[in-house]
């Protein structure tokens, strides 16, 4: 990860948000990652999804774990603090540095390698938890920092670079996510911001584990003919079943806007998200359809992307906690410790 | 089977002792209820005033195996374990063999009489004490599980007359403990007449070894360290636990879980704090970091195993300077080892815990007041130098109730939260870089999250430079670690500095660290009474501080005595201080058993014929 200051180049007449920031101020350094990564299309979709929610970049928190998409972080929100942590453990350390402080918009970035190996466990208990966090896997297939090997997304039949062919079962992170009860579930195409960017903004909202699983093709090592996860064969077999649209809290709802067979959902802060499915029938708010549906999907070859399921009446790790509405990291002393005459009084029970 | 070792060599049997210088062994079956009796009868005495301590040694197991609580009765304030015991309770069958072999010759075997004496039991070198109990019981309650409870309060009921226990004070803690339940205060009441009863009538009661109230526990609590340790974490501000359960350690989270209830949920029920069962020690270790590095004070509790398993992120927090608490209740290794035993197994894999070169910051409590104490000053400490820091306690401090003075919390404390960055120091910066040693004492500045933009870094455990970038450079990469290094031993100064007890003319000095404590002091005094002034120093942090080689380098023989094979912290005086090597001889115990001061003199005893 080698660090590459970015050079600022300032174009007055870009777009500037609520706060006055254009997207620029969302950036950070420059992608070391190789040309056509489909990361780095993710990187832009997150600078954007930010921006245009108007989130200071220094209230933001940004993890990741290890491997080539574990690297991204540096590549946005240069005024956010970040965490490089350990292969996999991104869930956890994301977890402590909620519980201590709530009140920051918490974004953790894994790839295949780091959550569906070494990172499963972790990955499944912060769904569990439903600890206020987008999760976005950036799902390619292989492992890249380390020239090509399978991960456990590789589908049956999928060939390696040297040729060899993938027999081991895939783990599906989406059907695992909704199996283990994810309040939010999503699937999109790193090559597909106009579908990205509405569902990363919608999973930045939404208050509790927000998981998108992205397919965003290794152009070094996994977008060969008889890969399942490159450019060509995702642009093949995608499959968008919703589309989504965020209205953030305050911003007039358009007349125009047929909602016609869409679902209205209303989050927590008051924004209200508009998924309009493309499948007939398709209700996002029904977990039980939604993985019938997926399932049919994949049994067709398909690969269905959109927001697939979202439950926005959740009880957070900290609603669950029943934490005190300030942040832990600041309550002040005075409230923390009970001080001697409370100690006093409880040595009697040690008599 | 889990066994205590049967007692040592008839060298060390000795004839009963007298007023309030006894130990008492009660042997059950766990899983039926006398554990409380046991408790109360170790709180009664010590409500008589007469120092006290009571060791429970138990199994691995919920029901059905055999386990022992030990209780020490000295008037001299000697309550480290002692290995032989004047009066054995014999109410498991499983075990008369080795429970017999452990009185005091001259000594007492009290045992169910409903039977003939089993031949397992027969010595012809002790007294026994036969009581009914079964039979006591059986006609005078309904329902299996009353009779069986009951028997456990007979029994104490016929320690009121045989040891000269002070029945006011028995019935006014059953008063206090049923005061909700009156059938159940009726019953116990019924069951500890009928003992007494029948031990004044057949018994010629007290017997010589027996209680006289005394006022040397009035400023005193009993405390195991684990709730000490919990409530310390309380005082201290802590406001982060994340945990995995595992023995011996569980009882400092479910402490920690019992005071926030207390004194840390709001009138509207909400909680000024988290605690988060995690799904195993790794996350539990990732949590607490997460939470130090977002600024709050963080903490995890477990055991050897469970450090074995944080190793990657220990690692991490050293090299990216988070602050954070681990506090390791140590038990028997390597692997599952005795998971209900005691040992100091873990001094070497805590402090230089994970790959790479590592130190840690580790403080050895010797007994529930220092892990009190501790618990604070290891917040302070992490935050300070921005590491993590290890409270190395035991379970034999953990999990037992120890005589300790009463706990006092200085309200003018204040938290050391180290160099953390406001918003408007952050403000009036022109750079802020996370790992650059402004002020020349190694320790950089911190940011906290969601302060301030300038305050924002990444934080990585891959190489950095001391402006936090990532690098692949070697000096660059060697500026940091060199500097990380003297950070960490810098904190021998201002950690807990070793506890150092001189004697004219001493011949030696035994050095020793955490719950070792007890067992060495009393050795001590038992070499005064020989005439042998020996010099003692107990180790209470790691890095040492610069006293610790000081008292080593004063004394030709010095025995490091600790609870492990292979003399952990004597290897690592050999490594870390300059001491000769011939100045310093390791004495070791690793039986998972609690030290005595038996083991601490003849240990020595071997070592210098």
């Amino acid at each position: 990860m080698s660090y590459i200051k970015k050079p600022v180049a300032r174009h007055p007449g870009m777009p500037k948000n609520a706060l006055g920031l254009t997207a620029r101020d969302y950036e950070g350094s420059l992608s070391t990652l190789c040309a056509g990564c489909g990361h780095d299309s993710c990187t832009a979709a997150i600078v954007q999804a930010f921006w245009r929610l108007s989130i200071e970049p220094y209230k933001a928190v940004k993890l990741s774990g290890i491997g080539c998409s574990s690297k991204t972080p540096t590549y946005f929100l240069g005024e956010a603090h970040g965490f490089n942590s350990v292969h996999g453990r991104m869930p956890s350390v994301a977890t402590g540095a909620n519980a201590a402080n709530g009140d920051l918009v918490y974004i953790g970035i894994s790839g295949d390698g780091d959550s569906l190996s070494i990172g499963l466990g972790q990955f499944c208990h912060a769904i569990r938890r439903n600890v206020n966090l987008t999760y976005v896997l950036e799902n390619n297939g292989v492992y890249g920092l380390t020239k090509g090997q399978f991960s456990a997304s590789a589908d049956v039949g999928s060939k390696s670079k040297k040729g060899e062919v993938n027999e081991a079962q895939p783990i599906d992170p989406v059907m695992l996510a909704l199996t283990l009860g994810a309040t939010f579930v999503a699937r999109s195409f790193s090559g597909d911001k106009d579908q990205l960017v509405p569902i990363l903004e919608a999973a930045l909202r939404h208050k509790g584990f927000a998981f998108i699983d992205i397919i965003s093709p290794c152009v070094a090592f996994n977008d060969h003919k008889g890969s399942t996860k490159s450019y060509m064969y995702t642009r093949e077999h995608y499959h968008a079943v919703t589309e989504a649209d965020l209205v953030p809290l305050r911003s007039p709802i358009e007349a125009k806007q047929d909602l016609g067979t869409a679902t209205r959902v209303k989050l927590h802060d008051g924004s209200s998200l508009t998924l309009r499915p493309v499948d007939e029938d398709f209700d996002p708010t029904d977990r039980g359809g939604v993985m019938q549906h997926l399932t049919t999907l994949k049994e067709a070859g398909e690969v269905a992307t959109g927001l697939l399921f979202v439950d926005p009446e959740t009880t957070d790790m900290h609603a669950m906690n029943r934490s005190v509405g300030t942040p832990m990291v600041q309550i002040p002393f005075e409230d923390l410790c009970p001080g001697n005459a409370a100690l006093q009084d409880l040595m009697a029970e040690f008599r | 089977m889990n066994a205590p070792t049967p007692s040592p060599a008839h060298e060390a049997m000795r004839t009963a002792g007298g007023v309030n210088d006894f130990a008492i062994k009660i042997a059950t079956v766990n899983g039926t209820g006398s554990a409380s009796a046991n408790g109360m009868l170790m709180q009664a005495i010590f409500r008589m005033g007469i120092p006290i301590s009571g060791k429970n040694v138990f199994p691995s197991n919920i029901q059905g195996l055999p386990t022992w609580y030990e209780i020490r009765v000295n008037g001299d304030g000697h309550t480290a374990r002692t290995p032989i015991f004047d009066i054995v309770i014999a109410m498991n069958p499983q075990t008369y063999a080795q429970d017999v072999a452990t009185v005091a010759s001259g000594g007492w075997l009290l045992h169910d009489s409903t039977w003939p004496l089993d031949a397992a039991l027969a010595r012809d070198d002790i007294h026994f004490v036969g009581i009914p109990l079964a039979r006591l019981c059986a006609e005078n309650f309904t329902g299996n599980r009353t009779r069986i409870l009951m028997k456990n309060i007979t029994y104490v009921g016929a320690l009121v007359a045989l040891l000269n226990l002070d029945m006011d004070v028995v019935s006014g803690m059953l008063t206090e403990k049923f005061a909700k339940k009156a059938h159940l205060l009726d019953a116990n009441r019924i069951a500890l007449k009928l003992g007494e009863d029948y031990a004044r009538e057949h018994f010629e009661c007290p017997l010589p070894i027996r209680l006289k109230a005394m006022d040397a526990t009035a400023d005193h609590i009993m405390i195991d360290g684990n709730t000490a340790a919990a409530l310390g974490c309380v005082f201290a501000g802590a406001t982060v636990a994340a945990w995995y359960p595992i023995t011996p350690s569980t009882s400092l989270v479910d402490g920690f879980t019992r005071f926030s209830k207390r004194f840390r949920t709001n009138e509207d029920g909400t909680r000024n704090v988290i605690i988060m069962q995690a799904e195993d020690e790794l996350s539990a270790a990732g949590m607490t970091i997460g939470a130090g590095w977002a600024g709050a004070r963080s903490f995890t509790s477990t055991s050897g195993a469970g450090i074995s398993l944080m190793n990657e992120f220990l690692g991490l927090a050293y090299y990216a300077e988070i602050p954070s608490v681990f506090f390791n209740i140590q038990r028997t290794g390597p692997s599952t080892g005795m998971p209900t035993r005691t040992q100091q197994g873990d001094i070497f894999s805590t402090i230089y815990a994970s790959h790479g070169d590592t130190a840690h910051i580790a403080l050895f409590p010797g007994d529930p007041f220092e892990c009190f104490h501790m618990a604070k000053d290891a917040f302070d400490l992490a935050e300070r130098f921005q590491t993590p820091v290890f409270v190395l306690s035991d379970l034999d401090i953990g999990m037992n109730d120890w005589m300790i003075p009463r706990l006092e919390w200085d309200d003018s404390y204040v938290p050391d939260r180290g160099k953390v960055l406001s918003a408007e120091q952050l403000d009036a910066m022109e750079h802020f870089y996370r790992y650059l040693d402004v002020d020349g004492d190694e320790i950089p500045y911190r940011s906290i999250p969601g302060v301030h933009p300038r305050g924002a870094y990444f934080t990585r455990g891959s190489g950095h430079d001391k402006y936090g970038r990532y690098t692949e450079d070697s000096e660059l990469y060697q500026e940091v670690v060199d500097r990380l290094k003297r950070k960490v031993n810098s904190s021998g100064a201002t950690s807990p500095q070793p506890l150092i007890e001189r004697q004219d003319g001493a011949q030696f000095a035994i050095v020793t660290v955490g719950g070792c404590d007890r067992a060495v002091r009393e050795a001590i005094a038992q070499y005064a009474e020989q005439g042998i002034a020996v010099d003692f120093m107990r180790i209470r942090a790691f890095p040492f501080a610069d006293s610790v080689e000081e008292f080593l380098a004063e004394h030709e023989h010095n025995y490091i005595v600790e609870q492990n094979r292979d003399g952990q912290l004597h290897r690592i005086l050999l490594l870390e201080t300059e001491i000769e090597r011939r100045r310093i001889t390791s004495v070791v115990n690793y039986n998972g058993l609690p030290l005595s001061a038996h083991h601490v003199t003849s240990g020595i005893g071997k070592v210098r014929a």
